[in-house]
């Protein structure tokens, strides 16, 4: 009963929090730019604008939102079947390696068939990265924080080795690939809205943002509808349970594991295949390991992330545009603000939480002594 | 009842959410006094109990402690105050010595050595006073659940405490425990000390208690002294209507062998011998107890019948159909198909999913028959429905599926479990603890119901740790000791003295010829 009563409601739990969160992170951000002698509401009104103000901040927005969407989602999965992925960012890298190799290989075939080839090799190699740490979890009890995060030091060198060596563009200087062949891209959804008459400002938003919100509702489908859904959240909320009912923990545990690399990997389609054409050395830019803060402040639902991707898709971009517009803003303020909404949103999380909830427990027992 | 009170509360009422978990409880203990506590589980006895020593801030009603008003915020108010709390499961930091343990929190020096010595000389007085008699220096890891619980006991009494509230003290104890602890109150009563012992066990009261109140939906519904009321008085209190414990069985004729254990042997998690060359027969219309101080192989020989662990050596057969070698393991889904039903001893740790819905939950180990799947997605209209038939069958209440089975209540939680489980007709039912943290009310329909079964000419293996239980509802007991079967005897021919015996180790031949003597 008592651990019945100290539950939020849905709504409070869901939009009541996280409100109170990035309200606090604002709050502490607006005084920062009030103490640099800049207006924060001006401040704010510069980044809403410049995440919504017009189609190709709305496109960014978007684009950047895609990215998180993917490494949220992947978190996410492994979270329910009770694993915390820190190697988004490892598995993004293979994940776009993969991808990049489908394309030089099939491309000379058909620029389609790449395409659809780099699709699935960004979530094979993603996958498979995600395999190993997920194996010496699961058949060696090496914790998957520790190994997954050293993947992703292995998967940057990795990464740099393969680019300033045999991927390196003949004749470059850079650590990146040769230009992917003509047509070896996902179509800007600009051009989409073309075809059907609309226009819209030319921007980065491409057809990845469709295949990462298909696959938010591919994730959510499977966590609650199916039985290997039901099976996943099994093992995560109790393993022994899990053996009870006929689960092999270590398995579901692998099986968790490969769909989130594989989740993390499909990012590089945004960056890769939607907007720079070439595979480049760290290009997944610490998107894996915003989406964390993305699962974690969208309660690791399909929805949830999609909304909180998209407020760090409006921070990168409206925080690009205000670093833009107020000189006196640089761009390391920006990346403290998002830092700041990400310590609110995932490491303060109960700063809010305790309190907001004796306030309800208290709302609800004087309700009921009324009635 | 002496003049003053050690304890009162006056109108003390708690709710949490829409159910009145306290009613307008008010209590008198006497001071110097072992007073019992009685009610069902889910009575209200753990919600008074977390207000008197702090955990819960009533929402009206008044507190007093040595006649004094007191406002608890938090439990070291109450200790403050002298009251002490030793919990069902025991505050104990494993790793950590008695010593250590005890003076957590109270420490008399920054410096910890310093800090030891002290409360040393003052545990040595404590113990010599109270006749205890812990090794301080020892790790409570590597402590008996008794030995632990005294130090629980003896924590409290460094701390100040004059009114000790011990909360189910029992429920992990053995037979032998138990008597040593029913010594200790009684020692405790001597010393001056009051002692507020709450259980849902009739016979601990009558052997322990002054005065009992008894609790029944959050409300007091009788104060008796205990030399005036009975162990049946007290049972038809709590639950409100006259209890038979009796269960009506049939005889049956002798029938083949549905579960068959041959010279098992295995290994527990830390890879000692565990089971050892076990052999057992569980047949069709027959209720097998299982009997023995608990950790003496019973959780192995459930989990090695149940497909959860594999054995070592021996064969296990169900319906005819070897199972288990030390080259075969079934899993747990093909035995459920085979006809083989499972209750967890352990229900929040194996039986459910404590944070899932009791929805969710009805499909557990059965989320791959093909009436609540297809093509691997779950079929969620014809689960509810068949949530829904078994909170009605099994009146489980709230009457809501779509609650969390965790905020359900130990006993409704059971009914859940129990309806799964008999809802596919198995052949064989293997139970563990089929009433643990089940209330008086529920215990009764769980024990029908295992007749029932049992009537219907299904294989019953049921292991508890509640001699009574097995008395009642066994047909055959088997005695578990150090993981070997130390007899087994039609339940006519057992008592507790003989089960405590071979529970103890002794065999079947030198039972009777003690007996003889």
């Amino acid at each position: 009963m008592a651990a019945g009563a100290k539950k939020l409601p849905f709504w409070a739990d869901a939009i009541l929090l996280p409100a109170l969160n990035l309200l606090a992170a604002f709050l502490v951000s607006g005084i920062v730019i009030w103490a640099l002698g800049e207006d924060p509401f001006l401040a704010l009104s510069l980044l809403i604008d410049g995440a919504f103000g017009f189609e190709e901040a709305i496109s960014y927005t978007f684009y950047y939102a895609t990215n998180f969407i993917f490494t949220g989602l992947a978190v996410s999965i492994a979270f329910h079947a009770g694993h915390f992925n820190i190697g988004g960012e490892g598995q993004a890298m293979l994940g776009g390696l993969g991808l990049t190799l489908a394309v030089f290989l099939f491309s000379g075939l058909s620029p389609f068939l790449a395409v659809i080839m780099a699709i699935i090799g960004a979530a094979l190699f993603g996958a498979a990265w995600a395999y190993v740490p997920a194996y010496l979890q699961a058949k060696r009890g090496s914790h998957i924080v520790i190994t997954t995060i050293m993947f992703n030091f292995i998967a940057s060198s990795l990464l740099a080795y393969l680019l300033v060596g045999p991927l390196q563009r003949p004749g470059g200087q850079m650590p990146e690939s040769a230009d992917f062949p003509e047509g070896a891209s996902l179509m800007p959804l600009h051009e989409i809205f073309g075809m059907f008459g609309k226009t819209f400002e030319d921007g980065p938003m491409n057809v990845s943002l469709i295949i990462a919100l298909l696959c938010a509702v591919g994730v959510w489908f499977l966590l609650w509808r199916t039985r290997f859904g039901y099976e996943l959240r099994v093992v995560g909320q109790n393993p022994n349970a899990a053996a009870f009912a006929g689960v092999s923990v270590s398995k579901m545990t692998i099986i968790a594991m490969m769909i989130s690399g594989a989740l993390a990997g499909m990012m590089g389609l945004n960056e890769l295949l939607g907007q720079q054409h070439r595979l480049l050395g760290g290009f997944t830019l610490g998107y894996g390991f915003v989406g964390i803060a993305v699962a974690f402040m969208g309660r690791n639902h399909p929805v949830g992330i999609i909304l909180a991707a998209l407020l760090f898709g409006a921070l990168y971009q409206g925080g690009a545009e205000l670093a833009f517009e107020m000189p006196t803003i640089t761009r390391d303020l920006i990346i403290m603000i998002q830092g700041l909404v990400i310590l609110f949103a995932g490491a303060l999380e109960h700063l809010f939480r305790d309190p907001v909830t004796k306030i309800f427990t208290k709302i609800q027992t004087t309700k009921e002594g009324a009635a | 009842m002496s003049e003053v009170l050690a304890i009162e509360t006056r109108e003390l009422s708690k709710r949490f959410g829409a159910v009145r978990a306290n009613d307008g409880i008010s209590l008198q203990v006497g001071k110097g006094t072992v007073h019992g506590i009685v009610g069902e589980n889910g009575a209200g006895k753990s919600t008074l109990l977390k207000m008197l020593f702090g955990f819960y801030t009533p929402d009206s009603g008044d507190v007093l402690v040595q006649g004094e008003h007191v406002s608890f915020v938090n439990p070291a108010d109450a200790m403050a105050r002298g009251v002490g709390m030793v919990h069902q499961h025991f505050m104990l930091v494993e790793p950590f010595t008695v010593l250590e343990n005890i003076i957590l929190g109270a420490e008399t020096s920054s410096k910890l050595d310093e800090a030891k010595e002290d409360a040393r000389k003052a545990l040595i007085e404590l113990e010599e006073k109270f006749g205890f008699d812990l090794p301080l220096d020892e790790p409570v890891e590597n402590l008996a659940v008794g030995v632990r619980q005294r130090a629980e006991i003896l924590k409290a009494l460094y701390k100040g405490a004059e009114i000790l509230i011990l909360d189910e003290p029992t429920a992990v104890l053995t037979p032998q425990e138990c008597e040593q602890l029913f010594e200790l109150v009684k020692l405790l009563r001597e010393q001056g000390k009051t002692v507020l012992f709450v259980t849902h066990k009739l016979h601990e009261i009558m052997a322990t208690t002054d005065d009992v109140t008894v609790i029944r939906a959050g409300k007091v519904v009788a104060r008796r002294k205990t030399s005036e009321t009975s162990c049946e008085e007290l049972a038809e209190l709590m639950v409100g209507a006259k209890v038979v414990r009796e269960v009506a069985r049939e005889s049956h004729g002798a029938t083949a062998a549905r579960l068959s254990l041959h010279q098992v042997n295995a290994c527990n998690d830390q890879g000692h011998a565990a089971l050892k060359n076990v052999s057992l027969d569980v047949h069709d219309g027959e209720v097998l107890g299982i009997a023995g101080v608990a950790g003496n192989g019973q959780t192995e020989l459930l989990e090695v019948v149940t497909g959860l662990r594999g054995i070592a050596s021996g064969s296990i057969s169900f319906s005819g159909d070897v199972v288990a070698t030390d080259s075969i393991t079934t899993d747990p889904i093909t035995l459920r198909r085979m006809g083989m039903a499972h209750v967890a001893e352990d229900r929040l740790k194996t039986g459910v999913v404590e944070s899932m819905s009791a929805k969710e939950n009805i499909i557990l180990g059965y989320q791959r028959e093909p009436d609540f799947v297809s093509r691997g997605v779950l079929k969620l209209k014809h689960i509810a429905q068949k949530a829904a038939d078994y909170f009605e069958s099994q009146d489980v209440r709230p009457r809501n599926p779509n609650l969390e089975i965790g905020s359900f209540s130990g006993g409704n939680q059971q009914k859940v479990v129990i309806a799964r489980e008999i809802a596919r007709d198995p052949q064989l039912m293997v139970i563990g603890q089929p009433t643990r943290g089940v209330d008086i009310g529920a215990v009764t329909k769980i024990h029908d119901q295992i007749t029932e079964l049992r009537n219907a000419g299904k294989a019953m293996l049921v292991v508890s740790a509640d001699l009574d239980e097995l008395l009642a509802i066994s047909d055959r007991i088997a005695v578990m000791c150090e993981g070997e079967i130390t007899g087994v005897l039609p339940v006519e021919d057992a008592d507790e003295k003989t089960l405590g015996l071979l529970m103890a180790g002794g065999s079947l031949d030198n039972v009777t010829a003690k007996e003889e003597e």
